[in-house]
């Protein structure tokens, strides 16, 4: 079978989940659950995949808690995103030069 | 006005643009070895912009599978998105019409759809451009250079770049679990479960269980900590 079908299979499937919601869907939400829960749904999703993924993110899980706890020392203080993004890939990659 | 919108979704971008370079980088190098050309490997992630999909999408056509397995697989591993998208469309500017909202919902992703919910105002759509485009550059740029040119970035440097993702989401996630308890006990649940999903259930998928863990994580926040007002 040709790629090019696989592809727009995938591609048009991911669209659509993506698309149907957002596009479609205009009332406000007014079940306080549902309000609630999607209030909590990115932050959970993202905790999700960050812990565990993070350790096993540079291949060794010294050098990953490190960067791990750099992060979530800047990240308390509030520092922008790219910062904390940034020093936790500097902090994991100096701790591997120690190594 | 706009172009500050689009400038500052730029800006909040470069991390996730940067993250999407070296993940896909990997990507790129996996749909190379599964018989695929550097085109069509990027041709998928332009298509897509999603990672666990795109992997096993992969893997559905190195098998050889059929278009209706492709699809409950994209089903399955990417209905998160949905979720994503129903969350993002409470919080549209006016200015969201339908055609706009038709284009930028092709760039909901775990991490675009993070840093848009973790904003205080309305969303505008060029602001969603603007994260979206410098994302899209990323991880289209990383699976073409990670398909053509293999191994680019010395071992040390790209294993390094590997915990720039998690990084940002750590910046998201704990300044507000910092100030609401709540938000706090649903992250720590999340991540326990998670922990637990991995150690116990190592066969399920990883997209899978994400989707599991956040929702389980969600639902007890709902039940334990709803939230008495309404969000700008």
């Amino acid at each position: 079978m040709s790629i090019a079908i696989y592809i727009a299979v995938m591609a048009g499937v991911t669209y659509l989940i993506r698309m149907i919601p957002f596009a479609f869907f205009r009332q406000k939400i007014t079940s306080k659950f549902l309000r609630s829960f999607l209030y909590y749904i990115p932050y959970a999703v993202l905790s999700a995949m960050t812990i565990p993924a993070i350790f096993y993110s540079t291949g060794n899980m010294v050098t990953a808690i490190a960067g791990t706890v750099m992060a979530l020392v800047l990240a308390y203080f509030d520092l922008p995103l790219i910062v904390v993004a940034l020093a936790a890939s500097v902090t994991a990659f100096v701790t591997g030069l120690f190594l | 006005m706009k172009q500050s919108a689009f400038l500052k979704g730029l800006l909040h971008g470069i991390p996730i643009g940067l993250g999407y370079l070296s993940v896909s980088f990997g990507f790129g190098i996996l749909a190379v070895k599964s018989g695929l050309s550097a085109l069509e490997a990027s041709l998928i992630s332009l298509t897509n912009l999603t990672s666990a999909g795109q992997a096993a999408g992969v893997e559905v056509i190195a098998a050889g599978g059929t278009l209706l397995e492709m699809a409950l697989v994209q089903l399955t591993i990417n209905i998160r998105y949905a979720l994503m998208a129903l969350s993002l469309s409470q919080k549209l500017d006016q200015s969201f019409t339908l055609p706009h909202r038709l284009l930028a919902a092709y760039g909901i992703t775990d991490e675009i759809f993070g840093v848009c919910a973790a904003q205080e105002k309305k969303l505008r759509p060029t602001y969603m451009y603007g994260i979206i485009s410098i994302s899209t550059a990323g991880w289209v740029t990383g699976t073409f250079l990670g398909a053509a040119a293999g191994e680019l970035l010395p071992a040390a440097v790209s294993a390094a770049l590997g915990i720039m993702l998690y990084g940002m989401f750590i910046a998201i996630v704990v300044p507000p679990a910092r100030k609401q308890r709540s938000v706090l006990c649903v992250v720590l649940a999340a991540a326990a479960l998670s922990i637990a999903c991995k150690c116990l259930l190592p066969g399920l998928s990883g997209g899978f269980a994400v989707i599991l863990c956040a929702v389980a994580a969600s639902v007890l926040g709902a039940l334990l900590f709803p939230r008495e007002e309404e969000d700008a």
